[in-house]
């Protein structure tokens, strides 16, 4: 892991998806692509450049698309169904729920542009909700990767695993703060910076403004774990029961609607194993058209906000 | 191929018919107007066009079918049964806790390629099991049945556009063109007609055929099958509810099962038939 105080690069998760999915077009020939008119954006055009063959486009039909991935894993390929997020899991719930999850397919939906990130483009297009529409599912994954390089690192284990997944990428550009030889495995947490007063458990790009906000608590003396879950469900418990258990108080942080999201899944597993106090940094409300910038600061998202929070929760601990 | 003896085939469809009116009326509930009307088209798929093993379901090169309109399924269920697939015994478990057979299809039960049920997927599935024996140059077909009513979903036509759209020639739709759906006749409820001109003018080559005569559907299916370049629906106009008087053309007898006093009498009407 990169420090902070690093100069850090930028780049875009779903740049780290398309990069990764044309090395696993090379090494998986079972892998297809599916589009459904967004194949620039969504980074599958440069697969479509290297394995023609294996991509196929739908046009503006999601429901037809995330079907006929059912088709192809039925037949035996890794379906990659690829569109912005609140199509995907918004406009094709239904096919998600009854073509791929209840079947337990080998489909990867992927959904960019996900988050209030997605800035400019306005509240139609920020997904909110997948995580929860996703994880509700009972054989679907659901992954977050937190920067470009954690997004090729999953996208790249993604084919081996048997099921169905959903993965979660942003539009911007966001810091890079994980390693080329940073380990990854689907449903392990990553302790990103150890600490015994409270514990930040963050996804996505709310893990940059999550290390900052550790920054900022340490210079007041208090001493802040840091957690990644780049793996919503399954959701490895024993790092945040530990992390309960050890520091006792818990803030979580994401680009995503409070409601049914991190905040409630870690919510969900401290207070069936060891509850404690939980402060949830989220959305709670519709989005508006903004600079991400702008957006964050708007709605509360900012390492500041996390810092703020954190103090809340100290308070409440025993 | 070589057909299978007319008579041997409508006899066939008497018993089918009869299993079907016992598996429901044995689970007291299910889909009665939708199952009947389906006798004959699965009847020709699985004893004259379709190639496939039972005692091996999952055999690479079999001929795939996706019961769209998954509420029909004590048809496609009985057929399996009398193909080999499972025993027949194991009909009377239909709808029951624990069973195989479940309300709608559900994957685990051999020979079935998908779970459906929520109108409207089914055509995108197979297209997908299209695309993959086309990509692996693989000669078996997709066959897909859907209802008239479920042709409401959007759907459907989104998978109507991408099987045209990548010249899906190893893939056959069958409409079981029964006219009514759950609120009344299909074109009071949501009028499709001209539903051939639709199909055609999406690209498909259109077939229209008599859906309870076994030669003119084994035509179809021939002529399906030698259709090149694009792919081909067969429009089959059915009974909804066929072989049983009082529950032909009825709309309330979609969703209903027939009590013990209505299945000896049907059991007794199809005994009494002809043929």
């Amino acid at each position: 892991m990169k420090k902070i105080s690093d100069e850090l690069q930028f780049d875009m998760t779903r740049s780290g998806f398309g990069r990764g999915l044309v090395e696993l077009g090379k090494a998986n020939k079972d892998v297809v692509v599916l589009s459904a008119d967004l194949s620039e954006s969504t980074r599958i055009d440069w697969f479509r450049k290297e394995f023609p063959d294996r991509f196929f486009s739908f046009g503006v039909a999601e429901q037809d698309m995330i079907s006929t991935a059912a088709g192809f894993a039925l037949s035996g390929k890794i379906a990659y169904a690829c569109t912005f997020g609140v199509f995907a899991a918004g406009r094709a719930w239904d096919q998600v729920r009854v073509s791929v999850d209840y079947m337990n397919l080998n489909v990867r939906i992927i959904g960019t542009h996900a988050g209030i990130s997605v800035g400019e483009d306005g509240y139609t297009h920020q997904a909110l909700e997948e995580i929860t529409l996703m994880r509700v599912l009972p054989n679907m994954t659901v992954l977050v990767p937190c920067d470009f390089v954690e997004a090729k690192h999953a996208t790249i284990k993604s084919a081996e695993w048997k099921g169905p997944i959903y993965m979660r990428l942003g539009r911007n550009k966001s810091p890079i703060i994980t390693d080329e030889n940073d380990p990854f495995e689907i449903g392990k947490g990553v302790l990103l910076k150890d600490g015994g007063d409270i514990t930040i458990v963050a996804c996505g790009q709310m893990v940059y403004e999550a290390l900052k906000a550790a920054e900022y608590l340490s210079k007041d003396k208090i001493d802040a774990r840091v957690i990644n879950i780049h793996t919503i469900k399954p959701v490895d418990e024993s790092i945040l029961i530990k992390a309960a258990k050890e520091t006792g108080a818990i803030v979580t942080a994401e680009e995503h609607s409070l409601h049914g999201g991190l905040g409630s899944v870690v919510s969900e597993v401290t207070s069936r194993n060891h509850p404690v106090p939980v402060k949830m940094i989220g959305m709670t409300e519709c989005g508006q058209t903004g600079s991400p910038q702008e957006l964050f600061k708007c709605y509360n998202l900012m390492a500041e906000d996390i810092t703020k929070a954190a103090r809340a929760a100290l308070k409440m601990k025993k | 191929m070589e057909r299978p003896d007319a008579n041997k085939l409508k006899t066939q469809a008497k018993e089918l018919r009869k299993t079907i009116l016992k598996m429901l009326a044995n689970a007291g509930s299910g889909h009665t107007g939708g199952s009947l009307s389906l006798v004959e088209i699965l009847l020709s798929l699985y004893f004259y066009k379709m190639k496939y093993d039972p005692r091996k379901p999952d055999w690479d090169m079999r001929d795939r079918l996706v019961l769209s309109k998954g509420h029909g399924c004590s048809a496609l269920y009985s057929v399996l049964a009398e193909a080999g697939y499972f025993p027949k015994e194991e009909l009377m478990t239909f709808r029951k806790f624990g069973t195989r057979l479940q309300g709608h299809p559900q994957l685990g039960l051999p020979g079935i390629e998908a779970s459906t049920g929520s109108l409207g997927q089914g055509l995108s599935i197979a297209n997908g099991m299209a695309l993959t024996a086309k990509m692996e140059k693989k000669n078996s077909r997709v066959y897909c049945i859907m209802g008239d009513g479920e042709l409401n979903e959007g759907q459907v036509w989104e998978a109507v556009m991408t099987a045209a759209h990548y010249d899906l020639d190893n893939l056959c739709g069958i409409v079981d063109n029964n006219k009514l759906q759950i609120d009344g006749w299909c074109k009071d409820v949501m009028n499709m007609a001209p539903l051939g001109d639709k199909w055609k003018s999406f690209g498909w080559n259109v077939i229209e055929c008599d859906g309870h005569v076994f030669k003119e559907i084994m035509n179809s299916l021939d002529k399906a099958q030698g259709a090149k370049g694009k792919p081909t629906v067969i429009l089959a106009h059915t009974v909804k509810g066929k072989g049983v008087s009082f529950i032909e053309n009825q709309a309330r007898w979609h969703g209903i099962a027939p009590k013990k006093d209505e299945l000896e009498k049907a059991l007794k009407e199809i005994d009494e038939k002809d043929q």
